[in-house]
């Protein structure tokens, strides 16, 4: 019988070393069909995997890998090991799955383009990392994973890297995200500390014996893994890098940045979550930096007038909404909205994407308008996209943000100022999107007659996977139903991976108006939207130009990086330099033992006796030693 | 003798260099350069060839040496040919063998003067190194530590760049300094077992290994100065390394890549092989002290390497950073630590020596080594670039390459030993990371705007082909490190007992006392 985790894994390795060998030779379309196909064998192989789970019963869900042992010394061991639980079924599809619909349709987005040979390779090696970070089955190795996926990051943002911003900008997140990795470093040597293994079976399975509910080092390892997520899921306070790195290609955005790698933080605190669960500090870290950073990034997103930027704010915003249901312990409910997410944001990227593509790579919004009838497809795809992530009922992002919202307010870790977080965030996500399809789709033209001439829709390789996305868009929430019993097919599944459904105290007649409430603010937020960009177009000016200097602060991003480059990478600069001229050359060199003084002054005597010097002075010093030597051994008789 | 055979294979692959080097001397003409380089590529080859038994035949369930051999030589008083391998030593020697032919072979076209000395010098250094580290005998071991130091005072004081002479003769004192304090050291270790060990008089590692725990302190804190000085030098550590970066931006290409390979390494060894088991109070005693300088060493160095304008420097000063890594996972006194710096000496030769070469690649094109001479190469040269993308990767310790694997050992041992220790250091890992991305950003990204850089051609074969092993070796140690770490696990286990076996009784003693003073709970912090 095949392995199917060997298959999901290596698939897309597969297309990578085929590009890689043939790729050059036989071109972009080759290069395109071949890393495709590979991703979409991952995916069919995944879905082989969650055939293969649910006909398993539930908590015997588990398929496991060992491929050798990777770090093996004494009383210590790390395998290269991987395992398929619900938890990582469900990434696993939503990876496969999303990236082959982005695979395809960057066959259309890159067409044309000199590098795109190595964008593919790039791609599948992302998807492979990917795959590796949540198919592993101990920390290390998802952490060969996390850093892989940095890498591809880098590689990917920094793909135009004739241009000076996609560089700074690729290392600008690769530097931040080591500073989470730094922290999550330090968290996993506490864990071998604590439990003597990485293993996750392991150290999750003896958590809560080994380890006291609410000590120190309980707290200190969920916050450094924390801190570490903060990194990869772009929260505060290490979020400012993912703004950046909208440098890369669009598709690029959708998958990485969008979809797959910055989920990986809430991934990784959902897969650690019986330790989550012994901290009630470390969870209320939790909660409160999702809440803080959910309402900080939809605030920015209000003002921002590059369309890809209002969709990085948004992301950041989004992620704020799964890691505060993380916080709250509604672990299910962060990773059904990571996948609805990754539907609805993937499509919201790939229709920028689209319209950027057609405008021949303009992304400022003021220049756009109109463009609904001569975009067709992408208007009505990115329509129900921005439909799904407001959260209006029956799409999917109506369901599960329902849910995180639901939880925020009755947890024993939420409370009400969760939930008006959460409320106050959505009502913001339903005016910066809407703000975005109006002056993207709507409105006045404003762009260059010239422009308007050569507009077109984009190929049906880049439609289609919109048109696919927009029906998961729809549809995709469907399987996480509240209130009717048996209907919550998602929370059902994962319920082996992250612990049992937390059911009995949900009072129909309370969510329902939870839901209610919930919709209105949606619809409230649509409205306002079209009220200031629509009915009113410069509704919105009139209130920047109310309160300008608050608008100055949000439009420039709370001067976070310009506070980071100031207090941080301008001292860190100066003082290497610092630390060079004066200190090594100056101090270290002249003055340690004195030799280095001396030395400059035999060199200067050896520039004019050439070789000689060197020699009589070593047999100056080897019969000093001597002298010496024989002193001391004397004195010891 | 148990040695393969009754082969003194040892001894053959230490002196194979050196017949090598009188042969050239002796035998071929100064104009036939193309013979010399041939012949000195196949001494090279041979050696190495020769060295692949002591992988494949090497046990590594054993703790103590193999393929020893053993005669008299000044029994007068009391030295003797005493080589052999253990963990410690075996992957030392190997990738000395390799990086031999790598030093040669990219020697070919950079070194144009005075070809027939630099080959001889070069092949004169393959011999001091590799019996530095095969000589069990201490006196043997010190004859060879002070022959390297010859040959590579001519390759950097002849075949340097403009400032030669300088850095020659600043290598030269510094490290000569260190070792007559070294030998100062070695001395009163024999003396000392004369009186209290064994009471002949020898210099014999295996026979001073049991005097050693009994000097009282107050005299092993003296030799351990001594050998301190001698080895931190060499390795270097902060605040002895400023005679590093003049080195090896003045040395030839193949000097800096032997001098960052395996020179630097003589200390870190010297440190596992004598300091540790010979010293062991004393090595307990001084933690503190030598994790501060080793921490210092990683910040310090990466933070200097971040303002670097020259790239041989920057890469100069990684070093600093590397080798502070290493003593910081010996100095962690246990198993994870100690094998992870004896893993990542390996990593180190292989990674920086690739950067070394890299350098030198570009330097033979261009002449020069100004970061901001470049930018844009990406596009110009694709395998070089990818070859520098992947090294570089490695050198900052990306999970999948060699570096992560020592690096991530190194700190578990840190840790063990103490938290703080091992969250300053992995501060180091974060710099590391900015100084190599921004090196390679500014050198390889952005526009090709220079017109000398658009003439620069990509790596010949011959380049492609000394990059190769490296690189494997990169991959290999990265994904697939446990024939590495089986090598050296039980000698280093063995060490780690021998240096805590001192510490075991102080503790007991020290408790005694403690309970005696006041009953004091013992705190652990999980």
């Amino acid at each position: 019988m095949m392995n199917l985790i060997a298959l999901i894994l290596f698939l897309p390795l597969a297309g990578l070393f085929v590009n890689l060998l043939f790729g050059w030779k036989l071109g972009e379309k080759f290069a395109g069909w071949v890393a495709s196909a590979a991703i979409s064998g991952a995916f069919l192989a995944a879905m082989g995997g969650f055939v293969r789970l649910i006909g398993l019963p539930p908590e015997a869900r588990l398929l496991r890998l060992v491929l050798f042992e990777w770090i093996p010394i004494g009383g210590f061991q790390v395998n290269a090991g991987f395992m398929l639980d619900p938890l990582s079924s469900v990434m696993t599809l939503v990876i496969t799955g999303v990236g082959a619909l982005i695979h395809f349709y960057s066959m259309g987005y890159m067409h044309g383009d000199r590098g795109v040979v190595r964008y593919f390779i790039y791609l599948n090696l992302f998807v492979f990392f990917m795959l590796t970070l949540v198919l592993g089955d101990n920390f290390l190795v998802l952490f060969v994973g996390w850093e892989g996926v940095g890498l591809c990051s880098y590689l990917l943002i920094g793909f135009w890297f004739g241009r000076e911003s996609a560089c700074e900008a690729g290392k600008k997140a690769f530097v931040f995200n080591r500073v989470g990795d730094f922290c999550f470093l330090i968290g996993l040597f506490l864990i071998i500390g604590v439990f003597g293994t990485l293993d996750f079976a392991e150290v999750l399975g003896r958590a809560p014996t080994t380890l006291v509910a609410g000590s120190g080092i309980a707290t200190a390892i969920c916050l450094l893994l924390f801190a570490g997520a903060t990194g990869k899921s772009a929260q505060i306070p290490l979020y400012v890098w993912l703004p950046d790195a909208m440098e890369g290609p669009t598709p690029v955005s959708a998958l990485i940045h969008a979809a797959t790698m910055v989920t990986a933080g809430v991934y990784m605190v959902a897969r650690a979550y019986v330790l989550f669960e012994l901290s009630p500090v470390a969870m209320n870290v939790v909660a409160i930096v999702g809440a803080v950073t959910l309402l900080v990034a939809a605030s920015i997103a209000l003002v921002q007038t590059d369309i890809k930027r209002v969709l990085a704010y948004s992301t950041v915003s989004q992620l704020g909404y799964m890691v505060l249901a993380l916080g709250v312990g509604a672990y299910s409910a962060a990773i059904f909205h990571l996948m609805t997410h990754a539907f609805f944001k993937a499509l919201l990227f790939m229709g920028a994407g689209s319209v950027i593509h057609s405008l021949d790579g303009e992304q400022e919004m003021n220049k756009m308008g109109g463009l609904n009838a001569a975009l067709p497809v992408t208007s009505m795809t990115c329509t129900i996209a921005a439909l799904a992530i407001a959260g209006v009922f029956p799409l999917a992002g109506f369901f599960s943000k329902d849910a995180i919202l639901y939880s925020a307010m009755t947890s024993e870790h939420g409370g009400v100022l969760f939930w008006l977080a959460g409320a106050a965030g959505a009502l913001m996500t339903a005016i910066y999107i809407f703000r975005l399809i109006f002056k993207t789709f709507h409105g006045k033209c404003n762009l260059t007659m010239e422009t308007q001439a050569r507009l077109h829709e984009s190929p049906r390789v880049m439609t289609l996977p919109l048109q696919a996305l927009a029906g998961l868009s729809i549809a995709g929430g469907w399987v996480g139903i509240p209130l009717i019993p048996g209907a919550d097919i998602f929370g059902g599944f994962l319920a082996p991976s992250l612990g049992g459904l937390a059911e009995g105290h949900h009072e129909a007649l309370f969510e329902v108006i939870m839901m209610a409430i919930s919709l209105a603010i949606a619809l409230l937020g649509i409205y306002i939207a079209y009220k200031l960009f629509v009915r009113n177009v410069g509704g919105g000016a009139a209130y920047a130009e109310r309160w300008p200097r608050l608008y100055r602060l949000v439009l420039n991003k709370y001067y976070v990086d310009e506070a980071y480059d100031y207090m941080i990478i301008q001292p860190v600069k100066r003082i290497s330099t610092r630390l060079w001229k004066d200190f090594d050359d100056g101090f270290v060199d002249s003055s340690v033992g004195g030799v280095g003084g001396f030395v400059r002054l035999i060199g200067a005597a050896a520039r004019q006796l050439q070789t000689g010097y060197v020699k009589s002075y070593a047999i100056t010093m080897l019969v000093g030693a001597l002298a010496v030597i024989l002193y001391l051994t004397s004195g010891m008789k | 003798m148990d040695n393969v055979m009754g082969f003194p294979l040892l001894t053959v692959i230490t002196f194979l260099p050196l017949l090598g080097a009188v042969i050239v001397m002796l035998f071929f003409d100064r104009e036939k350069t193309g013979a010399i380089k041939g012949f000195a590529t196949a001494v090279a080859v041979v050696d190495f060839i020769l060295s692949i038994p002591l992988w494949t035949k090497f046990d590594t369930a054993k703790a103590g040496f193999q393929f020893v051999e053993k005669v008299s030589w000044i029994p007068t008083i009391g030295v003797g040919y005493h080589v052999a391998v253990d963990g410690i030593s075996v992957l030392l020697v190997l990738l000395t063998t390799i990086t031999m032919i790598v030093g040669v072979v990219c020697s070919f076209t950079a070194i144009t003067d005075r070809e027939k000395e630099y080959y001889v010098c070069l092949l004169l250094m393959a011999t001091g190194m590799l019996g530095t580290f095969v000589a069990i005998d201490i006196f043997l071991f010190y004859v060879f530590f002070e022959i390297t130091l010859v040959p590579m005072y001519f390759l950097i004081g002849i075949w340097g760049g403009p400032r030669k002479l300088y850095a020659a003769i600043k290598f030269f004192l510094y490290t000569l300094f260190g070792s007559v304090l070294m030998l100062l050291g070695i001395l009163a270790l024999y003396f000392v077992n004369l009186k209290m060990g064994t009471g002949t008089l020898t210099f014999d590692l295996q026979q001073l290994y049991a005097v050693g725990p009994k000097i009282p302190m107050s005299l092993q804190a003296w030799i351990f100065l001594a050998f301190f000085i001698g080895f931190a030098i060499k390795v270097p550590m902060f605040p002895f390394h400023t005679w590093l970066p003049d080195a090896h931006v003045e040395a030839p290409t193949a000097g800096s890549v032997i001098l960052a390979g395996i020179l630097l390494k003589m200390g870190t060894y010297g440190f596992v092989r004598f300091v540790l088991p010979l010293l062991p109070q004393a090595s307990q005693a001084f933690v503190p002290f030598m994790m501060l300088l080793s921490i210092i060493g990683i910040i310090y160095g990466a933070l200097v390497a971040m303002a670097q304008t020259d790239v041989k420097k920057l890469v100069a000063y990684s070093s600093v950073s590397h080798l502070g890594f290493v003593m910081l996972g010996v100095f962690a006194l246990n198993q994870q630590g100690v094998l992870g710096g004896q893993l990542q000496m390996i990593n180190h030769g292989i990674s920086t020596g690739a950067l070394f070469l890299l350098v030198g690649i570009v330097y033979e094109r261009r002449h020069t080594r100004m970061i901001s001479d470049f930018g844009g190469l990406a596009k110009q040269v694709p395998v070089y670039s990818t070859i520098f993308a992947i090294t570089m990767l490695s050198s900052i310790g990306l999970p999948g390459l060699n570096g992560f694997v020592g690096e991530f050992l190194i700190l578990i041992g840190a840790f063990k030993a103490s938290y703080v220790y091992a969250a300053f250091a992995v501060i180091g890992i974060v710099l590391g990371a900015a100084y190599m991305l921004w090196l390679f950003q500014r050198m390889f990204f952005g526009n090709l705007d220079n017109p000398e850089n658009q003439r620069l051609t990509d790596c010949n074969r011959r380049e492609v082909l000394y990059m190769l092993p490296l690189v494997v070796l990169m991959f290999w140690i990265g994904l697939y490190p446990r024939p590495f770490l089986a090598r050296m696990e039980a000698s280093v286990g063995k060490v780690v007992k021998m240096v805590n076996v001192a510490k075991a009784e102080q503790d007991t003693k020290s408790a005694h006392l403690k309970k005696k003073l006041r009953p004091a709970p013992k705190r652990n912090i999980f």
